[in-house]
């Protein structure tokens, strides 16, 4: 294979070793140099406490694009790295509802609903599968355009208008920038229902069902259903990290772990290397960073090299985290009532209702963490008994609203949150405080710490419409490559954002090979 | 200081009561949010006292930046085209600043006040442009417009009236040097700099002792010594086109007042490529400097005089006479000095070079009759206006 070049690319997230792969096959010389112990960034596996292991932050896998699990050659475990789930939403009274990509079943569900649920999740896959064009390209530029942006526009336009057809796309246009609460009131009765499809719309983001764009954002979600039902990894998400760093590996990566990057060597206005916090200095022909835009111009660049707005626009930014992740160690399952074992292996949702969520959403626009949290629960150990030792189990909880910025500071407030969740969660199943063996709670300030991600953020940064496309993560740097020429950007922070997708990784990846060509 | 009173649209300068006391005709301009003179009595006494005496101004509304900190260096470095890692305490030196994109934001003077870290003078306000460009810096950056007092002396006899005052220290003071000095008492600080093109100080001090300072100077007159005038914005206008400094807004629209795409102006357009500096660390507009500058220029600011007796106010310029129109005259006068109209004039660089023959099609009236004439315009490389005495050091006494 010819040489095409070496490159570096700093942090080994799952979207670092996609890239890494693509390159490695195109010839290059690859180098990862991950900051942590382990590989995967917000995709890894961890033990909390003795004998308990569960997925860091992302414990939830929508299928990957067919495309990069195909071209890597990622196979079936690849294409389905563990157990299908369903969402249920549940009901304090145990009348649970039942969401599938297609169908939603529950007590007391009215046929009207259920129908209009199959209606809805038809049309609003369409419209994003509509916008896909979109996602596995770089955004396009709307000045100066090249002939993949004029390709990835057309595709666009042509998918909206005759993918969708002329009522469709009316439609699609209507809603596009709505609100998913006032969208979900057209179509359905049932709180229930609606308050777990609002839940699915703004997890991750600073938002409520009423903040304008939550459509947008629940779109970019449905995006991943279209590879089919949601996974729960088996051997946790790090697993699936384990999966993308043997096919780099094999296909010649080099991927040093506890390396962690102190600074992008940049000579001449041109990215050359990287010098870790050990001291040492490695010279390469690109550097490609994995880690937010802040991290990566604001601190492994400095302003010095940059332009005095490019920075400040990298600088103001929306990178404030919301979702704490919390971990619990079991001495035997939580019994909710109306939830047969196979039922709590599920996707677990505490979203009651729109009120409810979007009240939650209100105490982080103040800077306080909602006094009744919208939860997102699994328990792995149901499907995969390795992660707990035999007969206990461990569970997982995405808890929103946890702001960042917590007015009191997280300092304090850390185990009163905890203890609030933890309460949360036995309103539902109750003796659950008791059967904890242990806990651990990441606030967004940890996980800022532990997995190197500024203000802890899901996506990376906001996916707001100011901050997506082609203002994704700044106006600038928003086609992978940056203001410096031979550094690029491979994670969440660029287009399309965040979640265990691959996909930044690979339009990165897309995108060097192009301008290498000269394209 | 007195605060600002807000009720006032405009603010005084310290300076205000012996202005206003000198002022026959009470014409006001705003600066920067202050009351100026635009003329005292008349314009030719006030220009030619600046040529052949002393004028006095009063430049207290000038935007005064101090900036300290470990990094003060590294963000002067950042923040102007111009190598400045070779400015010695106790120096003075002219910079522009641009944009991401290589335009010109504004451009002024920074003084090397040695632990005080430096001083950065621009005519418009630039703090919020200053705290963008302190991100990730360890600087601190300090609005002083109204904390320091300011006069500029200027003519050729400044140097003697600021002796007879009672001001030490000018005699080897050398063009772009500072000096701490005092006067009665109170801490003065003198530059060697000016907008004139002529021998000339800047004077600098608390505004408590405004007042002092200016009785000192004018108590100069008073004594029978030398002729002392104050002059307002509009003999300094006249001044600085014969000396050919650029004003930021009325040559070229700054980059941050500029809305239409091709209305901001990079250095090299304004004649102002000797202040970029490419072998200096990153500075931001560099990336986009680099590009122009591999490419032909477009356009070029020009220092432009043109023959006949009338100044060509407004005028736009042809690629010789009836031929193509290829520029605008931006500003403009008549130099009693030099007898002759002097202009800052935009030209359209055809393939990077400049026309082989300019011409003004110049409108003027005669009671309130409109005519209109061509002249031939011929551009100038060097300031209409250097005398000997500008840099002379020791500076002539009179
Ligand atoms: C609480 C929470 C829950 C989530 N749940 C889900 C979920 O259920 N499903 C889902 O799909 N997504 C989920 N996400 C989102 C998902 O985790 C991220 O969007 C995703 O991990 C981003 O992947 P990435 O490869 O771009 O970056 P990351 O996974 O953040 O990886 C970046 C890597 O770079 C490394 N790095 C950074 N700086 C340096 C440096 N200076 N030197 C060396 N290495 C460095 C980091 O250590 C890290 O390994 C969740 C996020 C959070 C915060």
């Amino acid at each position: 294979m010819t040489r095409s070049g070496s490159a570096i690319i700093i942090g080994a997230g799952h979207n670092g070793l996609v890239c890494a792969t693509y390159l490695a096959k195109a010839g290059y010389a690859v180098q990862i140099l991950e900051a942590r112990e382990v590989v995967g960034g917000g995709a890894s596996t961890r033990e909390f406490a003795e004998g308990f292991r569960v997925s860091g932050l992302a414990h939830v896998l929508h299928p990957l694009n067919p495309k990069i699990v195909k071209e890597l050659g990622l196979g079936a475990k690849g294409a389905k790295p563990g157990t299908a789930i369903d969402t249920i939403s549940l009901d304090r009274d145990g009348r649970h509802l039942t969401l599938s990509t297609d169908s939603v079943s529950g007590a007391g569900l009215s046929d009207a609903d259920a129908q209009a649920y199959s209606a809805f999740k038809r049309e609003f896959r369409r419209y994003a599968k509509a916008l896909e064009p979109m996602t596995m390209n770089k955004p396009p530029r709307l000045k100066d355009m090249d002939n993949t942006d004029k390709l990835t526009l057309a595709k666009l336009g042509w998918k909206l208008r005759f993918g969708l057809g002329k009522i469709s796309m009316r439609e699609f246009l209507r809603v596009g920038g709505s609100n998913i609460y006032d969208v979900l009131n057209e179509f359905f009765e049932d709180q229930r229902l609606k308050g777990a499809i609002a839940a699915d719309a703004v997890i991750g983001h600073h938002m409520g069902p009423r903040t304008p764009t939550s459509v947008l954002t629940y779109l970019q979600r449905l995006r991943g259903e279209l590879y089919g039902a949601e996974i729960l990894p088996s051997g946790g998400m790090g697993e699936v990290a384990n999966i993308l760093a043997g096919v780099a590996e094999r296909a010649g990566v080099k991927i040093r772990t506890e390396a962690p990057v102190q600074r992008i060597v940049v000579t001449d206005h041109k990215a050359t290397g990287v010098q870790l916090q050990s001291g040492e200095s490695i010279e390469a022909d690109i550097v490609i960073s994995n880690a937010d835009a802040k991290a990566t111009f604001l601190h492994l660049v400095g302003t010095e090299y940059l332009d005095a707005m490019f920075a400040h626009r990298v600088h103001k930014t929306r990178t404030e985290g919301t979702v704490a992740k919390l971990h619990f160690a079991l001495k035997d399952l939580p019994r909710i009532e109306g939830l047969s074992e196979a039922q709590l292996g599920q996707r677990l949702l505490v979203a009651p209702d729109m009120r409810y969520v979007e009240h939650a959403f209100n105490h982080a626009k103040y800077g306080r963490y909602s006094d009744a949290p919208v939860l997102e629960i699994t328990i792995p150990s149901l499907a995969d008994t390795s992660l707990a030792p035999a007969g206990q189990h461990v569970m997982s909880v995405s808890a929103s609203f946890a702001p960042y910025s917590l007015k009191e500071g997280w300092d304090k407030s850390t185990g009163d949150f905890a203890d609030k969740v933890v309460a949360l969660i036995a309103d539902y199943a109750p003796g659950f405080a008791a059967q904890i063996i242990a806990r651990e709670i990441l606030t967004p300030v940890d996980i800022e710490r532990e997995y190197k991600v500024t203000g802890g953020h899901w996506h990376h940064g906001e996916m707001s419409i100011g901050q997506s496309f082609m203002m994704r993560p700044v106006h600038g740097a928003a086609q992978y490559d940056t203001p410096i020429e031979g550094l690029f950007l491979c994670g969440a922070a660029a287009h399309p954002g965040g979640g265990i997708t691959g996909i930044p990784g690979h339009n990165a990846a897309k995108r060097i090979l192009a301008m290498k060509a000269g394209r | 200081m007195e605060k600002h009173d807000f009720r006032e649209v405009l603010q005084r300068s310290p300076f205000f009561p012996r202005a206003d006391a000198l002022s026959q005709v009470k014409v006001w301009s705003p600066w920067n949010g202050y009351q100026t003179a635009r003329i005292y009595d008349t314009l030719a006494s006030e220009y030619f006292a600046i040529r052949s005496s002393c004028s006095v101004f009063d430049m207290t509304p000038m935007g005064k930046y101090r900036i300290t900190g470990p990094d003060a260096i590294r963000f002067l470095t950042r923040l102007v085209t111009r190598d400045i890692s070779k400015l010695k305490p106790g120096r003075v030196t002219y910079v522009v600043w641009c944009n991401d994109e290589g335009q010109v934001l504004d451009d002024g003077t920074i003084f090397h006040l040695g632990d005080d870290g430096y001083r950065l003078c621009a005519q418009h306000n630039q703090l919020d442009w200053l705290l963008i460009s302190a991100l990730g810096m360890d600087v601190t950056i300090e609005e002083e417009t109204h904390e320091v007092a300011a006069l500029s002396v200027q003519g050729p006899t400044s140097y003697s009236v600021l002796e007879a005052a009672g001001i030490d220290g000018l005699q080897e003071l050398k063009p772009f040097d500072i000096v701490n000095t005092f006067l009665d008492g109170f801490d003065v600080m003198v530059s060697r700099t000016g907008f004139t093109g002529d021998l000339g100080y800047e004077l600098w001090v608390d505004p408590n002792d405004a007042l002092a300072l200016w009785d000192a100077i004018f108590g100069v007159k008073a004594r029978g010594l030398y002729d002392v005038r104050p002059i307002g914005l509009e003999a300094l206008e006249m001044v600085r086109i014969e000396a050919g400094f650029i004003v930021p807004g009325d040559d070229f629209n700054t980059a941050e007042t500029a809305v239409r795409a091709d209305r901001s102006r990079s250095p090299f357009e304004l004649g102002l490529g000797w202040v970029v500096n490419f072998d200096k660390p990153y500075f931001t507009g560099k990336r986009a400097l680099l590009e122009e500058h591999a490419r032909p220029i477009k356009r070029r600011l020009v220092k432009l005089s043109t023959e006949g007796n009338k100044p060509p106010h407004d005028s736009f310029l042809y690629d010789g006479k009836n031929g193509q129109r290829i520029g605008t005259i931006k500003t403009a006068i008549w130099s009693p000095i030099l007898k002759s109209n002097l202009a800052m004039a935009e030209v359209e660089y055809i393939k990077g070079k400049r026309p082989a023959e300019i011409w003004a099609q110049i409108y003027y009236q005669k009671e309130l009759e409109w005519k209109v004439v061509w002249e031939r315009c011929e551009i100038s490389g060097k300031p209409f206006w250097n005398p000997p005495r500008r840099n002379a050091t020791p500076p002539e006494p009179f």
